[in-house]
């Protein structure tokens, strides 16, 4: 099988490798997958206002899953909160051209992008509530 | 760009350049079929898979009438597996196999199972070795096979199978062993270890693809079998087909090589998978060898590199050739079989690669393979959630994850 050139890109160069601070009122965390399945994503987004300034990633998973994660912090960035909720996984697998086999990576990049999206929406409502 | 770098000697092997030469002729020269009784094209064809046969049965210490040649141990395996079935019905629906054998074993017994025959499953110990007690255990007054296979296609480990034989001929049960990752690598020998039916295929030991063997015992018992496959009678009716005559003199030259060879090269092989461990292990942590560590055959280790990703990992090192228990790289959702029936955990499964040494292995490909190795997992654990919260002190095990399949 071989992989699409932006795909091998993202892998071998993945973008905005990293961790935010969990606990900062900013930031959202999704952890999304499992070990026992074979992939695992945590994504973490900041927000400032209502536009993302920052996001990381750490994948644990095989090559798409990574490069899915990647190409989703890059997308992220710079996005409001509701332009966010609309990335959708047929999406990733257009951009980096997914085979049929990958396409639950994908999903599992939109899944993490989500969780993470309500972390931050919890905590703010949280917030409030104070 | 430097040639990638071919590990993965379980999965098939190069045709060894002396074989080649020995099989040329037989394709353009000696082009006869083997069953024309009748002319000089068909007795020279038949010589040559007559002196084959005496050369892959005295390999395995057997007599050249009890060689059927097939197109590989698939074919031997279901031969072996169905023959039996249907040949000694009569006698009972009872077959013994083990969990973590190659799909060519399993799925035949799969399909006897729902045709109404009993099959069961050895678990092996966590090294992989079956516990001869289960299969004494197992055996009942129904049971006419048991098929246990010599070496373990990925985790290279040894069955014993002398004992399991001296077993099975005590207890009045043909054995059938799928030998294709033992013969050429190690000694056997159907007398000494008691074996009934054993299968085999060339390509696994530097021949051509698309033949093999099966080895069914003549004597001390007869087997019998119901063939496959119908029509010329070929092969004393067991296997009719015009023989494959360049692919067997490929395949008798390959294990004469092989057996010529082998005390040197197993001492070799163990060097190179051993300086190879060595290097790797020495280098990353949580790294955990697959399998029983003695008892395993030289060219072979199978390591699950913790917090990474089985294909993941191969990709960050297209310079070597190699396979994985992952999920990801078979067409299932499940990791290995084998490592799930050693109790090895699935994420364990997912991270695991196997790495092979052959013929063509040297020192240099195998150092170069272990500093990628080690380069390349150490670059996926810098990117893997999982290793950041073991580093964090956190237990994966206490982790609410969500299952996503
Ligand atoms: C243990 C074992 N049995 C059977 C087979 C099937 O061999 P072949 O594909 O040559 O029929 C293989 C090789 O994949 C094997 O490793």
């Amino acid at each position: 099988m071989a992989y699409s050139e932006k795909l091998l890109d993202h892998y071998n160069n993945p973008r905005n490798v990293g961790s935010l601070d969990k606990a900062a009122t900013n930031v959202g965390t999704g952890l999304v997958g499992a070990p026992e399945c074979g992939d695992v994503m945590k994504l973490q987004i900041q927000i400032e206002g209502d536009t993302i300034v920052d996001a990381k990633f750490r994948t644990y998973g095989c090559g798409s899953a990574i490069a899915s994660s990647s190409l989703a912090t890059e997308w992220l960035k710079g996005k409001t909160v509701s332009e966010a909720l609309s990335i959708k996984n047929t999406d990733i697998v257009q951009e980096l051209d997914l085979p049929p086999v990958k396409i639950h990576c994908s999903v599992l990049a939109e899944d993490a992008i989500k969780a993470a999206l309500e972390d931050i929406r919890q905590k703010q409502a949280g917030n409030q509530q104070e | 760009m430097k040639k990638t770098i071919f590990m993965d000697y379980q999965s098939t092997t190069p045709v060894d350049k002396r074989v080649l030469d020995a099989m040329a002729p037989y394709f353009t020269e000696v082009y006869g079929n083997p069953s024309s009784r009748n002319h000089q094209f068909g007795w020279e064809a038949e010589d040559a898979v007559k002196a084959s046969r005496e050369t892959v049965a005295t390999a395995i210490g057997a007599k050249e009438s009890e060689i059927i040649f097939t197109s590989g141990a698939t074919e031997s395996n279901n031969l072996a597996i169905f023959g039996v079935a249907e040949m000694y019905r009569e006698k009972g629906n009872h077959i013994i196999t083990c969990a973590t054998e190659h799909n060519a074993v399993l799925d035949p017994c799969e399909t006897l199972e729902k045709r109404g025959y009993k099959v069961t499953r050895l678990i092996p110990q966590a090294d992989g070795i079956i516990d001869l007690s289960d299969l004494e255990k197992a055996i009942t007054s129904e049971t006419i096979l048991v098929s246990i296979m010599y070496v373990n296609n990925e985790i290279g480990v040894i069955q014993p199978i002398a004992e399991i034989g001296k077993i099975c001929r005590a207890r009045g049960v043909l054995f059938h062993t799928d030998a294709t990752q033992a013969v050429g690598k190690i000694p056997v020998c159907v007398e000494k270890d008691s074996i009934d039916l054993l299968s085999m295929s060339s390509h696994k030991f530097y021949g051509p693809k698309g033949v093999g063997a099966l080895y069914v015992r003549r004597r001390n018992p007869r087997v019998r079998l119901s063939p496959l496959v119908h029509g010329g009678g070929q092969e004393r009716g067991m296997r009719s087909g015009t023989l494959n005559v360049p692919g067997i003199v490929g395949m008798a030259k390959a294990l004469e090589l092989c057996l010529q060879e082998m005390p040197e090269e197993t001492v070799r092989l163990n060097n190179l998978r051993n300086r190879f461990e060595t290097q790797v292990m020495g280098a990353l942590d949580y790294c955990f060898i697959n399998g029983n560590r003695d008892r395993r055959i030289a060219g072979n280790t199978n390591i699950s590199f913790a917090y990474v990703e089985g294909e993941g990992l191969m990709m960050a090192m297209p310079e070597i050739a190699v396979s994985s228990g992952s999920a990801c790289t078979s067409s299932s959702l499940e990791p290995s079989h084998v490592l799930k029936a050693l109790g090895v955990k699935d994420e364990l499964a997912h991270s695991s690669i196997r790495f092979g040494f052959g013929r063509f292995s040297t020192e240099e490909e195998v150092d170069f393979a272990a500093s990628k190795v080690v380069l390349a997992v150490k670059r996926l654990r810098e990117l893997s959630p999982l290793y950041e919260m073991v580093m964090e002190g956190i237990d994966l095990s206490t982790v609410k994850w969500t299952d996503h399949h």
